[in-house]
């Protein structure tokens, strides 16, 4: 066992009441605070983005332009999905009661459904963080990412697939809720299962990929290939950048996985311990914050996903000294240094047990209290 | 600007621009975000998906009471008189909803007029008194109600109403001196006091309006009293034979319900509550009743949270987490009071959205699921 097991074997039920109510108490403090400052916050972000879109889209029109315009309409869907996407998707901006910022309404400039992403991510991702075999961002169904999924010789392939992830991610992420590894390498999934699972999802890409790869290009005339790059440009570095954001906020090799056991009667302070341990941050400019959505605050984003993520930074002190009083771990790095070692991680995996040249501890059994088994234990502290 | 004029606005290059704009390119174009999301960054009013106006007036008729004129845009597709619409505003970040019978004419064109009295703990009310200016936006939802005129109109109208509830009737009143109405009318208006009346200068005005309008004013707290069957036989003796409609609190509802059952010309009557109709929830965790309006069901409620409770009624409701992380069950609640059982936190008693995984009901709570 570790040294991080032994501690958290050593907490009492008591003692992670104590840290659900800290973290509630944040909570609360926020949501009791939302108001108009968030809501002009949002909005200029949303009044941003379609500046961008609209200008990067004209200026892609003429060559002397083209760069520019390529720039802002890279900007224009990071920000579309990144900070206004994501965190609408999210319900943080729910509480607005406008309909064009709610999450059941919401939809994104990228190949995923609204619907499919509520799914894997909001639930999913949000609900089981971290727990191998449940949270299917481990791995994607395509990428060996946890030490306790067992190797297969597919896995050698995970580095050029993972970069080949970075690529194509909107198309990836569309398809991730359609679980393809089930029907292509599982065989548990037919194929009528899965035509059926991608009727939304074609219709939702092939709009995306009209707008982009036809409708634009018609439309700038001769310069249609130019619109046509451009419009690709912009999609790739929304790509690389979304995937890369999102890959450094679970894999860098510090951060926790945890055994399908652990959800077992897990209270609040557990969850949250898990959220805690499951996430890290990355360090950077105000730019490199809102770029990223906030995600650069993963952990606090884990704790409360429904706080909108422009709230994060002030809290994020308190989190820490939460940790610190707790003697709990708070992973946060430059970004260069979480993607390598997120990369890291990816080539470890790649090869079979065997050949590993360090086995990080299996996925733990832990965050679990020892006293707690005959004790109440309910997911939400009525 | 001169997009923002070309856009907004009603004449024909308006029309134009506008058709354009929600074109099946713009829309392809503009995926999936829509038109109207890039439109409203020159002007909200612009947007063709909401009903939304401008205030462009705030008069101050009473103490109590605000009145606002309200610039719908092109979407506004009018109303019946006697009708009642949502009317929204911001305020800190939050879109707070009220419904409210607008006084004009259904005739008239323009601005459509809001009277409302003020409740002191209501956020919307009291924002428009203070601090709502010319110019500020107000989204408007759908128009709805059947407390209006028959079509055919019929040959005697009597109408009643007491504080605030003169709004849709006004609007009956003012349709029917638009439309030259040749019967009869008899206008009965309750209310604290002169200082207090709602109208009461345009009331006295269109007296002659019309050859067979009445009106009735009475002032409950100068020597007026609230309604009853004498008076109202002595104020329109052969209101038998007419049509009535009444809007106000519950008592006078009450009131001339029963008359009007007792005297068997029930069908003769119309009714509308005025103000937000909010079942009375104790602050229990059982008790009281939980109405699925969407699906039509019931059930009493049993203090668990409205998630299991709409299973246990043989709902199927969308869901995920179970423990408010991820949004799949967010519905709106349009009346009643619930407790987040995260944080304890009890919710205002209107319509607003919540999680009804974390949500569990303080009385009676209605649900559009």
């Amino acid at each position: 066992m570790s040294e991080l097991d032994n501690h958290l074997n050593s907490f009492t039920q008591e003692q992670f009441d104590q840290i659900g109510a800290d973290f509630d108490a944040i909570r609360r403090r926020v949501i009791n605070d939302l108001g108009e400052r968030d809501a002009n916050y949002i909005r200029t972000i949303v009044k941003r983005q379609r500046q961008f879109e609209v200008g990067g889209r004209a200026m892609m029109m003429l060559p002397p332009t083209w760069p520019l315009g390529v720039a802002s309409l890279s900007l224009s869907k990071i920000l579309d999905n990144m900070e206004i996407g994501h965190n609408v998707m999210h319900g943080q901006y729910d509480w607005m009661g406008d309909p064009a910022l709610n999450s059941k309404n919401f939809d994104w400039d990228t190949a995923d459904t609204a619907e499919n992403w509520k799914a894997t991510h909001n639930f999913e991702h949000h609900t089981y963080t971290n727990v191998v075999d449940r949270d299917h961002d481990i791995g994607y169904g395509l990428l060996r990412m946890a030490d306790d999924q067992p190797w297969e010789p597919r896995f050698l392939m995970n580095l050029p697939l993972t970069a080949l992830l970075h690529v194509f991610f909107q198309h990836f992420v569309a398809v991730q809720n359609l679980k393809l590894e089930n029907y292509l390498i599982y065989k548990t999934k037919s194929r009528e299962e899965l035509a059926e699972e991608f009727k939304p999802v074609w219709a939702k890409m092939r709009k995306q990929l009209a707008k982009d790869y036809v409708y634009f290009p018609l439309l700038a005339g001769p310069f249609a290939p130019l619109v046509f790059a451009g419009n690709m440009t912009a999609n790739l570095t929304r790509n690389i950048w979304a995937c890369s954001v999102i890959f450094n906020g679970h894999f860098p090799e510090e951060v926790e996985q945890f055994d399908e056991s652990v959800l077992e009667d897990e209270s609040r302070g557990q969850w949250y311990v898990r959220q805690l341990l499951g996430s890290a941050n990355f360090e950077g400019s105000k730019l490199m914050h809102l770029m990223s959505g906030n995600l650069s605050y993963q952990i606090e984003h884990h704790l409360f996903p429904d706080i909108p993520a422009c709230r994060y930074a002030e809290i994020a002190p308190e989190v820490r000294a939460i940790c610190k009083k707790n003697g709990l771990p708070y992973h946060s790095g430059p970004f260069w240094k979480q993607a390598l070692s997120t990369w890291k991680r990816i080539a470890r995996l790649s090869l079979p047990d065997r050949l590993l040249p360090s086995k990080k501890p299996t996925a733990k059994a832990a965050p679990k209290a020892g006293a707690t088994t005959d004790e109440e234990s309910l997911p939400i502290a009525a | 600007m001169t997009f923002a004029r070309t856009i907004s606005g009603s004449g024909p290059v308006q029309r134009l621009a506008k058709a354009a704009f929600n074109s099946r390119l713009m829309h392809r174009l503009t995926y999936p975000h829509g038109p109207d999301r890039f439109i409203e960054l020159f002007d909200p009013t612009a947007v063709a998906d909401e009903t939304v106006g401008t205030i462009s007036a705030i008069e101050h008729p009473t103490e109590r009471s605000v009145r606002v004129s309200v610039r719908p845009n092109s979407r506004w597709n009018g109303f019946v008189a006697g009708q009642y619409v949502e009317f929204a505003m911001e305020i800190d970040g939050r879109r707070h909803r009220r419904m409210f019978s607008p006084a004009q004419s259904q005739h008239a064109n323009g601005a459509l007029e809001f009277t409302m009295s003020v409740n002191p703990d209501g956020v919307l009310t009291r924002h428009i008194q203070q601090s709502a200016r010319v110019g500020d936006l107000v989204v408007l939802g759908d128009v709805s109600g059947d407390f209006h005129l028959p079509q055919a109109r019929p040959e005697r109208v009597v109408l009643i109403s007491a504080g605030s509830g003169i709004t849709p009737v006004m609007s009956m009143l003012r349709t029917l001196i638009d439309e030259q109405y040749g019967g009869e009318i008899d206008f009965i208006h309750y209310c604290r006091s002169a200082s207090d009346a709602l109208y009461a200068a345009e009331l006295e005005q269109q007296e002659g309006a019309l050859p067979g309008l009445r009106m009735h004013c009475v002032y409950t707290r100068e020597g007026g009293v609230h309604f009853n069957a004498e008076q109202l036989a002595q104020l329109v003796p052969n209101y038998h034979h007419a049509q009535t409609f009444v809007c106000g609190p519950a008592a006078l509802l009450e009131a001339t319900r029963t008359l009007f059952d007792e005297q068997g010309i029930s069908e003769r009557l119309h009714q509308e509550a005025f103000g937000l109709a909010t079942p009375a929830a104790g602050e229990d965790e059982t008790g009281g009743e939980i109405h699925f309006k969407r699906s039509d069901r019931s059930a009493d409620n049993n203090g668990q949270t409205l998630l299991e409770q709409a299973e246990q009624a043989g709902l199927n409701p969308e869901h995920g987490c179970r423990m408010g992380v991820c949004f799949a069950c967010s519905c709106t609640k349009t009346a009643g009071r619930v407790r987040d059982l995260r944080t304890g936190e009890i919710s205002s008693a209107g319509e607003e959205d919540i999680q009804i995984c974390v949500s569990a009901p303080l009385g009676t709570v209605s649900l559009d699921i």
